[in-house]
């Protein structure tokens, strides 16, 4: 790789207290790449995440965004680069659908007047599959394949240059989770952005990853393309990706 | 050996706690300066500032004033009784008016609206920060200080001394209703018995207090819920911290102004 990578991690550390979440991730991420993170849960993908987000201070080691470190005073400035699709959705539920889609258009600086930001909103959420009749609805209001749809539309609103989708597809349906696939795949390829994606569903790796790291006990256990994934004679890639009960990972965690 | 093991193991629990005390005090202070500095710094949210006035204030008025109307009346009975013991009855109009103004009024209005509104700020606050939506404002470019915090500890600092003053004005009318229909005072008498006595400096002292209220009512509902810990458990003991902490501070407060205000 010479080009530099979007998103470098070196040795970043994260502990809650006693309970040590990250020992030391090492992780590069190449523009226009997309990279599913696979692992059990309760290893950190989430934590991961949210280190290079910033929303959770490491304890120890480095992350470079495009090159340059991010700090705590450039955040403001890296995260308009930034949308993330939350693992619950954490979509605002005192706003409509339109006001949670256009909601960076509609606040701080460069806000939009509300009649241009619901238009670019309801375009977001065509996009993703959404009837402009669901703009005006609340969150409680929709199902859960909908509110995923809806956080995807509110990740992607301002075009950004990075996105995390936190676990995407769980808690739906088979065909839902197709769809939301599928739609990932096409906005990355579309927007040419580069996308992190935590997932355990093997479908959905199949269907977005150009690359698949593997984190296990705080590391990075096994990286590669897609395709070396089943190839690997790695005992914890295999055990994951097959499922299997026995294996050097443990089921009681 | 033997025996100082126990005495350590008390002195390293002491220790610990007062560390964590320490500790959550400064973290506490650090919050509410960034919160405040906020208060000072574009950009704005009006509309956020509006929704939480309304809902601080305006929905808090019938609780302060059935608070108040009650308060006001009680005391009037019980200066009355109280005061019969050196036939003093004729100081029950002014008496309920200082009382009410300067202690009552806030003091019972302040615990009455923490009861209601560092609950649900608590809850509000805990509840987003629990689904990752005050993660989500931040990667939204938004910081949460600014967006959640500052308009809240803003609109109940307003909102608690007219909140005070209307407790104030129903506290009064309260012993009023009370001194003429049970106790047999001329109305006229009353009111200007009121009037004389009562001074500017003890409806500001009030008003002062309030605003002192309503800042520690708000600040600790954000600062609970903020901080809340996981799950639906993490949230309710957020809510209840909140109403609890927020209640002795403002009984600690109140004495610490009343000894600023009004040094013996
Ligand atoms: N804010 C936090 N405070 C304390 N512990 C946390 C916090 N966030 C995550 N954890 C813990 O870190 C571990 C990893 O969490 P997470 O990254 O969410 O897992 P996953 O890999 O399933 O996404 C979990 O055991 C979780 O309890
Ligand atoms: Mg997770």
């Amino acid at each position: 790789m010479t080009q530099t990578p979007m998103i470098r991690m070196s040795g970043v550390e994260k502990a809650f207290g006693s309970k040590t979440v990250l020992r030391g991730v090492d992780l590069e991420v190449a523009k226009g790449e997309s990279l599913v993170i696979i692992g059990g849960s309760g290893t950190g993908k989430s934590v991961t995440l949210k280190c290079v987000l910033g929303i959770i201070h490491p304890d120890a080691g480095e992350i470079e965004i495009g090159g340059a470190p991010a700090t705590r005073r450039n955040r403001e400035a890296l995260l308009s680069r930034f949308g993330m699709l939350f693992q619950g959705g954490a979509l605002f539920d005192s706003m409509t659908v339109w006001e949670n889609v256009a909601f960076r258009m509609r606040h701080g600086h460069g806000r939009l007047p509300r009649a241009q930001a619901r238009e670019i909103a309801i375009e977001k959420l065509r996009r993703v599959g959404l009837t402009p009749e669901t703009a005006d609805l609340f969150p409680a209001e929709l199902s859960g394949g909908m509110q995923k749809r809806v956080g995807l539309a509110r990740a992607i609103a301002t075009n950004p240059e990075i996105i995390f989708f936190d676990e995407p597809t769980t808690g739906l349906d088979p065909i839902m989770a197709g769809v939301i696939n599928d739609l990932i795949r096409e906005l990355v390829t579309e927007m040419g952005a580069t996308a992190m994606t935590i997932t355990h569903d093997m479908t959905s790796v199949r269907a977005i990853a150009d690359r698949v790291a593997m984190i296990h006990e705080g590391k990075i256990r096994w990286q590669g393309d897609v395709e070396e994934m089943d190839r690997t004679d790695d005992p914890y890639v295999d055990q994951f990706i097959h499922g299997k009960a026995e294996g050097p990972i443990a089921a009681i965690r | 050996m033997t025996i100082l093991a126990p005495i350590q193991i008390f002195l390293a629990a002491i220790g610990r706690a007062v560390l964590t005390l320490c500790g959550g005090t400064g973290a506490l202070v650090l919050f509410a300066l960034r919160s405040v500095s906020h208060v000072f710094r574009p950009p704005w949210y009006p509309l956020e500032f509006g929704r939480q006035l309304m809902r601080i204030g305006w929905f808090s008025l019938p609780v302060v004033g059935l608070t108040a109307l009650f308060t006001g009346g009680a005391l009037a009975l019980q200066i009355y009784t109280g005061g019969g013991r050196f036939n003093a009855e004729s100081v029950v109009p002014s008496i309920v008016a200082i009382g009410m103004v300067r202690e009552l009024g806030p003091v019972l209005g302040g615990l009455m609206v923490a009861g209601r509104v560092s609950a649900s700020i608590a809850a509000e606050l805990g509840t987003m920060r629990v689904t990752e939506q005050i993660d989500a404002l931040t990667t939204l470019s938004t910081n949460p200080l600014k967006y959640l915090v500052a308009p809240r500890l803003l609109a109940a600092t307003l909102a608690m001394p007219v909140l005070a003053f209307i407790g104030d004005v129903i506290g009064i009318m309260g012993g009023f209703a009370v001194g003429v229909t049970r106790l047999g005072f001329n109305p006229s008498t009353y009111i200007n018995t009121t009037w004389t006595y009562l001074t500017n400096d003890d409806v500001g002292s009030g008003l002062i207090k309030a605003a002192v209220f309503g800042f520690i009512i708000a600040l600790m509902g954000c600062w609970q819920g903020y901080n809340s810990g996981r799950g639906a458990q993490g949230v309710g003991k957020a809510t209840t911290n909140a109403v609890v902490s927020a209640s002795i501070l403002i009984l600690a407060a109140n004495y610490i102004l009343t000894e600023a205000l009004f040094p013996a």
